[in-house]
């Protein structure tokens, strides 16, 4: 849990379009940034549960998110605008371990959210790849500048090389492809979350061979704790993709 | 009035800050084996409340006792365990390894797992035999009468009630099919309230029993409707998701909405607490 128990509240500085995607900039308060990779509960406004998101960028005095409108949480998130004040709790989870000799980040569509803090905290600029489904989307490719694109068909782990310490954040399937090319990578999971601090059990992933919060044991995970995912898991994807 | 969590909604192990504002801790449901809970997805948010189906995922008694029991007593706030089984040996089974905890509290009403085959007295029943600790029994607003639940319950010797579990309920995704893995899971949040103003009513004036008042309370004002109805205690459940301060919270808001009402405490509204359908048969 963070130092403060109940979520503050935070005033919007601004909110700007990244391509189909929002970066919502909030007054940062006492929060602490915290790891890259770790995650807040942002409130939605309207909605009953607040909603998860890793932490993009940490400007002074603010922190920022970007937010892919997905469905009613984000797209309330996505319709603030500055002077706004919403219900913040965080930082939470584990993050990226920053300990690594040649990092290399990988991000898939809106799994580019964590990176740019992620490139900041391991200092000079690391190499990164990226991948889009369209062009509109890759235009987010500018929080990550000097990143290498590519735009759907063609795929990010197409282009990882051996020998890199692999950070990569985005869709199920492309985390299962990292983690099959780097059995060492730090991979970034999601799962519905109702309150990111362990009390719902609502988040749980097969972590270790049994379902484990993901809340508590991640969101980052090294590639070789995820075992598989449930036969339920792919049904949604499915119907998602 | 005390202020509990709802059994399931916390984990005080994980979030020892948030237990620690709590008058006692509630812990999840134990069952005699160790439970992995249901696939997920397992949680969806509706209009003004959420689906679960967690599944009763828990340690199982045995490494409960041993590991986990130990570990919260440190916390140094009052425990409460939640009791749940398939049958009534075992629940009484459970019950007879516990001591030194505040109360325990029998899950009757769990709509995420196949229900017991034995009745809700049988169960405190058995229980009672297994224990001398204060028992709480946990009962469903989905029985026609939940008034007669509480007073069976009160027969074969419960000390007090926990009203209400989450009600079983389906929400679908936009390609019409269930959002939980499970297909049907449990309603709980603001949703509820209503319906638990209303089970604590009847169940109040048809036992007496203390009762452990929840659904849906957000605020203290909500707590002390709760008290109005007949609730001697409440727990906070959902509302802890999004705010993980609500026990503090509510305990302040609460005796701002006394002094609104008037009152020095919320005892001072339960003891003129009386059913609805009495109230109505009370002639003008
Ligand atoms: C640790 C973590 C960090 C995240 N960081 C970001 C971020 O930086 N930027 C961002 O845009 N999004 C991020 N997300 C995802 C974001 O939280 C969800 O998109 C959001 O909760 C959806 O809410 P909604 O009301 O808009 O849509 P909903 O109606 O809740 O969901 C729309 C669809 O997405 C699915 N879904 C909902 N929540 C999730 C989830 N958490 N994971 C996978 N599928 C989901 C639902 O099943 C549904 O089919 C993160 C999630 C996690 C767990
Ligand atoms: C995620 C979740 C898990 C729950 N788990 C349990 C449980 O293990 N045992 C139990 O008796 N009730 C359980 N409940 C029910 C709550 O204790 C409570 O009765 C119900 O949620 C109504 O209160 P609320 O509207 O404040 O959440 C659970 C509820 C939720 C939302
Ligand atoms: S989100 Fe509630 S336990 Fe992880």
């Amino acid at each position: 849990m963070p130092s403060s128990v109940s979520p503050s509240r935070h005033r919007v500085t601004g909110s700007e379009w990244v391509g189909p995607y929002t970066l919502l900039r909030l007054e940062r308060g006492e929060l602490e940034p915290g790891a890259p990779g770790q995650f807040f509960m942002l409130e939605a406004p309207g909605r009953l549960l607040p909603r998860p998101f890793s932490l993009c960028l940490a400007p002074p005095g603010e922190l920022a998110f970007l937010v892919d409108p997905i469905g009613p949480g984000t797209e309330a998130l996505c319709a603030l605008g500055p002077g706004d004040e919403i219900h913040v709790l965080g930082p939470l989870g584990h993050g990226y371990r920053l300990d690594v000799e040649r990092p290399l980040l990988v991000g898939g569509g809106i799994g580019i959210a964590p990176l740019p803090y992620l490139a900041e905290q391991l200092g000079g600029s690391p190499p990164a790849l990226l991948g889009f489904r369209s062009d509109e989307h890759a235009e987010a490719a500018a929080l990550l500048p000097g990143s290498e694109v590519v735009v759907d068909p063609v795929l990010v782990t197409e282009l990882i090389e051996p020998g890199y310490d692999v950070m990569a954040c985005g869709p199920e399937p492309m985390l299962h492809a990292v983690a099959a090319l780097c059995p060492t990578a730090q991979l970034a999971w999601e799962a519905r979350m109702a309150c990111g601090y362990g009390a719902c059990y609502g988040c749980v992933v097969e972590i270790d061979g049994a379902l484990k919060r993901l809340c508590l044991e991640g969101p980052v995970l090294d590639a070789a704790r995820v075992t598989k995912v449930r036969a339920s898991n792919k049904l949604l994807q499915g119907a998602e993709a | 009035m005390r202020i509990l969590n709802a059994s399931g909604c916390l984990d005080a192990l994980a979030a020892p800050e948030v237990a620690r504002q709590l008058d006692a801790f509630v812990t999840k449901t134990v069952t005699p084996l160790p439970r992995e809970g249901n696939a997920p997805p397992r949680i969806a948010e509706t209009a003004h409340g959420m689906l679960n189906a967690i599944g009763l995922a828990n340690p199982g008694r045995e490494r409960f006792l041993a590991e986990h029991l130990p570990r919260l007593r440190e916390l140094g706030v009052p425990l409460w365990v939640s009791v749940g089984g398939f049958c009534a040996a075992d629940y009484a089974e459970t019950c007879s390894g516990l001591a030194n905890i505040e109360a325990v509290e029998l899950n009757l009403s769990c709509p995420n797992v196949d229900e017991a085959a034995d009745s809700a007295a049988e169960i405190v029943a058995a229980c009672r035999r297994a224990t001398e600790l204060p028992l709480y029994a946990k009962l469903s607003a989905a029985h026609p009468d939940v008034a007669e639940v509480a007073r069976a319950v009160a027969a074969a010797g419960a000390d007090g009630l926990s009203l209400i579990n989450t009600l079983r309920a389906v929400a679908l995704d936009k390609h019409l099919r269930p959002a939980l893995a499970r297909g049907s899971g449990g309603l709980s949040g603001l949703a509820l309230k209503p319906i638990a103003l209303h089970a604590v009513s009847v169940c109040h004036e048809a036992t007496g029993l203390p009762i452990v008042g929840m659904g849906g309370i957000e605020s203290g004002r909500d707590a002390l409707e709760f008290a109005a109805c007949g609730a001697r205690d409440v727990a906070l459940g959902t509302v802890l998701f999004s705010d993980p301060g609500a026990p503090a919270r509510v305990r302040a808001e609460l005796a701002a909405a006394c002094a609104e009402a008037g009152v020095a405490t919320p005892d001072d509204v339960r003891s003129l607490a009386k059913s609805p359908e009495t109230e109505r048969k009370v002639p003008a």
